[in-house]
């Protein structure tokens, strides 16, 4: 038992978590027959509302709870982990990225968030405002347009050798390293 | 009863998610400046897992435990809409150092904050139905 909470609390290596995360597709298949994706919740929480007058809201959100409980499973379970088998304090990362880290500015490596960004006190702060309504912004505008995120597309459209996705996932990439390497600096030192 | 089903997936979902560290800011910012093959091994082996259990499914004819048929819908292409929405989610994604599942995770997990781009995601979908018709697609 102590060896299980051990295996349960140390961070999981890629080798294990990447083939569980695959799995998740059939298992979605076989249990509920539902196509794996998160991003849509964001629509189907708009359908739910009087944003139904827009046409891309106007459908009938009842036939996507499935899609609303899957997304509060994934907030469960962060409450049980935290309580149960919380992860270490710090994440093992080069030496070479805490460096640049610090030059950015962040120097509050523990826990899954830099404390120096992601703080209510910090909310007037520039850095903060624009990481988190900025990137918040994008991630819901994009996914939707792009129709799908990192779990729809990634995971499971390349699964499917979906022509769509993977132009889709090209595209996060490029977005994602233009804005780490060329604008994230700017914004984190701001 | 099925929802209880979903809500039991979604919690297994972001368990491995957020044991694998999927959900650390530092991880992905790690990732994209190519610091570590820690995400881009779980994406890879989750990728050519999700693929062969598909095959399987198929060449098997399975079916869901309910019996019915198992008939994943495709991913529609629409070139335009892939190539710049995905570049616009790439955007979202390395400024925030998250994506949607794991927004999700990071709330349970205790940090409220997340609140504020839970909100403005949904703000970006709302602004993306509105122009949505003057979009290449």
């Amino acid at each position: 038992m102590q060896k299980l909470i051990h295996f349960l609390s140390d961070p999981w290596p890629w080798y294990v978590a990447g083939p569980l995360i695959g799995l998740m597709i059939p298992t979605l298949l076989f249990v509920i027959n539902k196509d794996l994706g998160i991003s849509s919740s964001f629509r189907h929480m708009c359908a739910m509302t009087r944003l139904k007058k827009i046409s891309f809201f106007d459908y009938d959100w009842r036939e996507y709870v499935w899609n609303l409980n899957f997304v509060f499973g994934i907030f469960l379970s962060g409450i049980i982990v935290s309580l149960f088998f919380p992860n270490p304090e710090e994440i093992n990362l080069s030496e070479n990225f805490i460096a640049w880290l610090q030059e950015m500015g962040v120097s509050d490596i523990k826990g899954f968030l830099p404390g120096d960004i992601f703080q209510w006190s910090f909310l007037n702060s520039p850095r903060t405002l624009i990481i988190l309504i900025g990137g918040g912004f994008f991630i819901g505008f994009g996914s939707r347009y792009a129709g799908g995120c990192t779990s729809g597309h990634a995971i499971m459209g390349l699964s499917q050798l979906s022509i769509g996705s993977l132009i889709a996932v090209i595209g996060f990439f490029i977005g994602g390293l233009i804005v780490s390497w060329f604008l994230l600096p700017f914004i984190l030192t701001l | 009863m099925k929802s209880i089903k979903t809500i039991f997936l979604g919690i297994l979902f972001g368990t491995i998610l957020i044991k694998s560290e999927a959900v650390s800011w530092f991880r992905i910012q790690e990732m994209f400046h190519f610091e570590s093959f820690h995400m881009y091994g779980i994406i890879g082996s989750a990728v050519a897992t999700g693929m062969i259990s598909l095959m399987v499914i198929k060449k098997m004819s399975l079916r869901s435990f309910t019996g019915e048929e198992i008939i994943p819908k495709a991913q529609p292409l629409n070139k335009y809409a892939n190539f710049f929405g995905g570049i616009l989610f790439g955007f979202g994604w390395a400024l925030l150092g998250a994506c949607p599942g794991p927004l999700y995770g990071l709330l349970g997990l205790g940090y409220s904050i997340i609140v504020v781009p839970i909100c403005s995601a949904i703000l970006g979908v709302i602004c993306y139905a509105l122009v949505r018709d003057k979009l290449p697609h």
